[in-house]
């Protein structure tokens, strides 16, 4: 079984990733979710409600859509995506943040936090907040406020508190310390639904086991559509959860093979890009041991990424054991090569993908075309790129769209003298 | 386990009411400002200091000594700068030195080339607040060949085994953490308190120091006879930052006082 990964001799640790480095103040409270979730986890009746919850409010399952232009212009292997864009709120971080959302209920507490990078998390906790009827706070590096307008202004309509945390690189890695901080004086009544596979146990194994879904999914659908397994699957790799989730069902068929890829950025000479697996060390930081973008002394480093849910310094340590194990293979795509395969995708064949999706796409886009036209290849579309409209713009450089926020900004400043 | 540094607190706790530990984060506001801190510590006859070494995710730490560790590393505080700043003070000051800081530096410069290192340059143990009990062993072996002590923390929300686990395995002192939280926000010291501190008395009988929030001479009143040890950090840094040197001065006199 796949999920044997999780059977380890040390609670939380694969291979040497891993583990619970975390403050003595939040032991008690770890230990607590661990039982939650072991408790959950053997009760067939919460993933009942899990799938249920899933099914009616969030679309699932989301299909495999296959690609046929994409695939004849690009030439080389037929292309395939999971739908994963199709989620509650726009991308698979509903899979883990509804799951988490049951188990606040079975703890019973009454608040729950986040981090998020893309907001995409944050607009999917804020989400489950409004539905559950809990208290929530989004912890949010002061960057990504501004690269990602949008997603804030709906977490505030949800009801929820945006934190812009302006400390360290003002991006993901210090939302995630700002959400410790707070959980460590406020765990009696609070939640921290951490957005990805990163993290001290068991945020690894737990939000895994939610994403799984989606690898669950397409593997039963693949069969179906082509009557195989596909010879490559893609995912983006930010903290890992999206790739964690479509790669850990297919683990054990040997036929597939698993790629990952990271953020570029500007190219990893430029030193601004997010690629732990050619750039980084093994390090323990933010409460567990990974690869992580540091210095020689152990500082992290800034990371870039045109992606701001891909602009992270470390990796999910399931994913770190799986690449020193060499049954994942990484590769990164740069913020340039993205945005080509924005454009590509969008007009060859009507999907507006998220920026950190498009990194697996561009992956794929690379190689497959020096494919056999037999060989099939899937990536995992993680999320809508509707949020990412300022950005595309601003990279595609669109006049009209240039002109439209000109228009806009006057409005705004003749209404306010 | 009994050793020097808990003789000497043990010794120097037959001459005070309460013994008073101060923190500095290295490089911050600068290397200058880091030694006159420690003049007065000395003038001031304080009996411990942690140096703190700056990591640029400390996530036990509340935003004043956050901002201090990310400016100490923009001030180009390394390894080398913090070792040679701990060996002049080793050599200047009588007060024992700790290290605290965060575990990747320990796990990045290797175990051994750390407990050496801090050894050679004088520090009597170290504080590591993200390195749980379970992942201590080999850390605490090579300890026990240099001499250091490692620093156990307990908290108001470990279950009594965990507390005693954690006892068992302290040296030199104990760090009880006063309160939930980073360190920082101010602590009511309340009957809260004084349980907890019982309880972690129950499974040791190291010397018990108390810290996270506590800030005046008052504080040191109020936890005379059931703490052996005040630990003060934020609230000295926040006193030089808003009112200088000067004012330092007198915080640390206040502080002085009230521990004879
Ligand atoms: C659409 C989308 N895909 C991928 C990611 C990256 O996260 P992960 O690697 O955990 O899937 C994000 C993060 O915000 C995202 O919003």
């Amino acid at each position: 079984m796949w999920s044997d990964i999780f059977q380890t001799e040390k609670p939380g640790y694969f291979g040497q990733f891993g583990g619970m480095f975390i403050p003595e103040i939040l032991r008690a409270t770890f230990e607590e979710l661990i039982e939650a979730f072991e408790s959950a986890k053997t009760d067939p009746s919460f993933w009942t409600e899990y799938v249920q919850t899933m099914q009616s409010y969030s679309c699932r399952p989301t299909p495999i859509t296959y690609l046929p232009n994409l695939s004849k212009k690009n030439g080389g292997a037929q292309i395939y995506c999971k739908r994963e864009d199709l989620n509650q709120t726009g991308a698979h971080k509903a899979n883990n943040v509804m799951g988490q959302g049951l188990l606040v209920k079975r703890m019973g507490k009454s608040r729950v936090i986040a981090e998020t990078g893309a907001g995409q998390h944050g607009v999917a906790t804020a989400t489950m907040a409004a539905r559950f009827g809990l208290e929530c706070t989004i912890y949010m590096g002061a960057l990504d406020v501004e690269r990602q307008r949008p997603n804030v202004f709906w977490m505030e309509q949800l009801g929820a508190e945006v934190v812009a945390v302006t400390e360290g690189s003002a991006t993901l890695k210090d939302a995630i310390n700002a959400a410790m901080r707070d959980w460590s004086a406020s765990m009696d009544d609070t939640h921290y639904a951490l957005g990805t596979v990163c993290g001290p146990h068991p945020f690894p194994t737990m939000v895994s086991y939610f994403q799984s879904l989606i690898g669950q999914e397409s593997r039963e659908q693949i069969l179906e559509l082509t009557g195989r397994l596909p010879d490559r699957i893609y995912a983006c790799v930010g903290g890992g959860s999206n790739a964690s989730g479509l790669f850990l069902p297919f683990l054990e068929d040997e036929g597939v093979e698993l790629v990952g890829v990271e953020a570029g950025g500007h190219g990893v000479e430029s030193g601004a890009h997010a690629v732990r697996f050619s750039g980084g060390h093994i390090g323990v930081a933010q409460g567990y041991k990974t690869y992580f973008l540091q210095n020689p002394e152990g500082q992290m480093m800034h990371t870039h990424s045109i992606a701001a849910g891909l602009d992270y310094v470390g990796v999910g340590p399931i994913l770190s054991h799986l690449h020193d194990e060499g049954k994942v293979r990484f590769s990164f795509a740069t913020d340039k090569e993205v945005i080509d395969a924005v454009r590509l995708l969008i007009r060859t064949e009507g999907l507006i993908p998220a920026l950190e999706s498009t990194h697996g796409l561009a992956g794929l886009l690379r190689e497959s075309s020096e494919m056999d036209e037999e060989d099939i290849v899937v990536f995992n579309l993680s999320g809508r790129g509707d949020k990412d409209i300022f950005n595309i713009a601003e990279a595609l450089d669109d006049p009209k769209w240039r002109e439209f926020i000109h228009q806009k900004s006057n409005e705004y400043r003749k209404a306010s003298n | 386990m009994s050793s020097k540094l808990s003789e000497y607190l043990r010794n120097r706790l037959k001459e005070k009411k309460i013994l008073l530990m101060t923190h500095t984060v290295v490089g911050y506001p600068s290397l200058e400002d880091n030694w006159q801190m420690l003049e007065e510590m000395q003038v001031a006859n304080v009996d411990m200091v942690e140096l703190q070494m700056p990591f640029s995710e400390p996530i036990a730490d509340g935003p004043l000594f956050v901002k201090a560790n990310q400016e100490a590393l923009k001030n180009g505080i390394d390894w080398n700068a913090y070792f040679d700043f701990m060996r002049r003070a080793h050599k200047k000051f009588d007060f024992p030195l700790l290290l605290i800081g965060y575990y990747n530096s320990v796990f990045v410069m290797g175990h051994r080339s750390f407990c050496s290192r801090l050894a050679e340059h004088g520090a009597s143990g170290y504080l590591l607040p993200d390195l749980p009990l379970e992942e201590m062993e080999d850390l605490h072996e090579l300890s026990k060949e240099h001499q250091l002590n490692p620093i156990m923390m307990c908290t108001p929300t470990q279950k009594d085994t965990r507390l005693q686990s954690i006892c068992a395995n302290g040296s030199g002192f104990l760090y009880c953490v006063a309160r939930k939280g980073v360190t920082g926000a101010v602590t009511k010291i309340d009957p809260m308190v004084f349980e907890f501190l019982k309880r972690c008395r129950r499974y040791s009988d190291l010397p018990l120091a108390l810290g996270f929030g506590l800030s005046n001479g008052a504080d040191l009143n109020h936890l005379q006879g059931h703490a052996d040890i005040a630990v003060i950090g934020s609230a000295l840094l926040k006193t030089w930052e808003e009112k200088g040197p000067e004012a330092y001065r007198n915080h640390l006199n206040e502080l002085a006082e009230a521990t004879t």
